[in-house]
């Protein structure tokens, strides 16, 4: 069975026990993105503290619809990017992305930087989750190019 | 029960695989597209190696073998739905005949008075169905919104079945044309198309059975259905995907403009303007998917062969077992009719707590390949208030054993996922 290397145990803790879950106030940004393949849904807000690339991620909140690993990946992203600067919690984005697209092949993927998000590599496996894993992380980045007044 | 021998597999080369790992190839999503048998793969590779050349055009002997074939083709698939070979239009699929009529209606404004009776405009009426696929409601949608039309639609009751009981409101004498599946891709459900006939017909507006999903898997014969238009995929049916059929009755196909425009659909062509040919060649502009049309001929005279009785019968059976071994574990729902009667073999589901992609992979797992999401009829989802749906779907060539690998395989997910 391969489906353990893709179901973690860090993900079916996160999936059960959704940390961060719920659409909370203040927020300066909120986005909405559906996967037009399956129809999983996030709405997710970001609350800023201070102005610009150094302000500090002071909450992200969402109500999500999906499977397993949408849902895990939307609890693993608020626990990595609050309390970072805007800055720092774009750069773990990408590195998480790099991992997404790796497509389970060796990346030199930073665990430090990663913490429980490494637990996706697994994932990258299957091109059809890809996806899956992205959606929150592409919410939250929409809503706090919103929340900068970068984008409509 | 009566199923087909179980030999069937063996003409099917892909079907002899494995996947993930080794496992054998359970493969339950014919309803996106269906295994080819060896034969329409020998037709189309033999049309390539031997007659390859465009059809209906040129003199030389290539090109008359490669018309020959292409029109013969043309005749087996007339055959198969009791049509008359000349009222037969390919398309590319399903989706691009359904266009076809679509766009004729928006054309027919400036077509000549012969087209007037296609032409749509503000304060008419297009009627479709809540259980649409994609295919069969973004047209009809766009379609009004091009011409200032108003789309309405039936919807579903909670069994999974059509809610006719405004029939004689929602079909009326605003009404232009009536467009719904002849059998749902997601509840299986086969509606009462002789009644909705009926009654456009009664109203003077036209009827378009999108029977992607029937055409497949049961004794199709047009005489009988009493519609105007009828829409497949050469895919789902055993052919080459990039063809499609639009069969139309052949007085309404005589008098529709044309709707893709080019080469091979014109009589006379001069600077300032054009005569177009008769039906089907007015609407096949461009050198057509020839190779894949005698694909579909091919695949045609398979099923034929079999008897489309007897395939309806084994997919009936093989419905019927599905119902019965998914309804006995707790915990799964089945999206639509809960037996076999007016259903064809579409068996959606939902696994308590456990989201259809979760099930999904734990079945791709096991070597089982369902189809998992909305299924193209987004809108089926939101009328049962669920995301998406687990859907299996059954063709000649399964066996009670693939339904067997599908119920241990839940059960297997809910293991995996420790809700049970």
């Amino acid at each position: 069975m391969q489906l353990e290397a893709m179901y973690q145990e860090v993900i079916l803790d996160h999936y059960r026990n959704p940390h961060h879950r719920g659409l909370r106030e203040p927020f300066e940004g909120e986005a909405h993105h559906v996967n037009p393949t399956c129809g999983d849904e996030v709405t997710l807000r970001v609350h800023l503290d201070g102005e610009g690339q150094d302000a500090t991620v002071a909450d992200v909140s969402y109500d999500a619809m999906g499977c397993s690993i949408s849902q895990a990946s939307a609890s693993v992203m608020s626990d990595l990017v609050i309390g970072k600067s805007v800055k720092e919690a774009m750069a773990v984005g990408e590195e998480f992305l790099t991992l997404m697209q790796s497509r389970g092949r060796d990346v030199d993927a930073d665990e430090d930087v990663l913490e429980d998000a490494i637990a996706f590599v697994g994932v990258s496996k299957y091109p059809a989750r890809i996806k899956c894993a992205l959606l929150a992380w592409m919410a939250w980045k929409d809503a706090t190019a919103r929340a900068l007044g970068e984008a409509s | 029960m009566s199923l087909l021998p179980e030999e069937l597999k063996k003409d099917f080369p892909l079907l002899q695989r494995t996947v993930r790992g080794g496992r054998p190839l359970v493969y339950l999503d014919s309803g996106a597209t269906s295994q080819k048998p060896v034969r329409v793969l020998d037709a189309e590779r033999r049309f390539y190696e031997r007659h390859n050349a465009a059809p209906h055009r040129g003199a030389h002997q290539l090109a008359e073998e490669a018309t020959e074939a292409y029109e013969n083709a043309r005749a087996s698939i007339a055959r198969f739905i009791g049509a008359s070979t000349a009222d037969v239009v390919f398309t590319k699929n399903a989706t691009e005949a359904i266009n076809l009529v679509a766009y004729v209606m928006s054309n027919a404004a400036t077509a000549g008075p012969e087209a007037e009776r296609f032409a749509v405009g503000p304060g008419d009426e297009v009627v479709v169905t809540e259980m649409e696929h994609h295919a069969n409601l973004v047209p009809w949608q766009q379609l009004c919104r091009r011409t200032g039309a108003t789309l309405r639609w039936f919807g579903i009751t909670d069994d999974g079945r059509l809610d006719l009981e405004n029939l004689d409101d929602i079909v009326n004498e605003r009404t232009k044309i009536v467009a719904l599946t002849h059998q749902s891709n997601v509840l299986g459900t086969v509606p009462p198309v002789e009644r909705i006939a009926a009654r456009a017909h009664a109203v003077g507006a036209l009827v378009l059975l999108d029977s992607a999903q029937a055409v497949p898997h049961q004794r199709v014969d047009v005489a009988d259905l009493g519609v105007d238009f009828l829409t497949f995929s050469g895919h789902k049916m055993l052919g080459p995907t990039g063809i499609g059929v639009l069969w139309g009755r052949g007085e309404l196909l005589e008098v529709m403009p044309p709707f893709i425009t080019g080469g091979s659909m014109i009589e006379i062509v001069h600077m300032d303007e054009t005569t177009f040919m008769p039906p089907p060649q007015r609407f096949e502009a461009g050198v057509p998917m020839t190779a894949q049309a005698i694909g579909l001929g091919v695949a045609c005279d398979y099923l034929a062969e079999i008897g489309m009785d007897r395939v309806h019968a084994h997919e009936v059976a093989l419905t019927a077992y599905a119902l019965e071994r998914l309804g006995e574990v707790p915990g799964v729902r089945i999206i639509g009719p809960g037996t076999t009667e007016a259903r064809g073999g579409a068996v959606s589901f939902t696994v308590e707590d456990i989201h259809p992609h979760d099930v999904g992979q734990v079945l791709d797992d096991l070597g089982v390949e369902v189809r998992v999401g909305h299924h193209c009829a987004w809108p089926i989802c939101r009328r049962f208030g669920i995301p998406a749906t687990t859907r299996a779907t059954f063709y000649l060539y399964n066996t009670l054993g693939d339904v067997d690998a599908l119920a241990d395989g839940v059960r297997q997910a809910q293991k995996f996922f420790g809700t049970t």
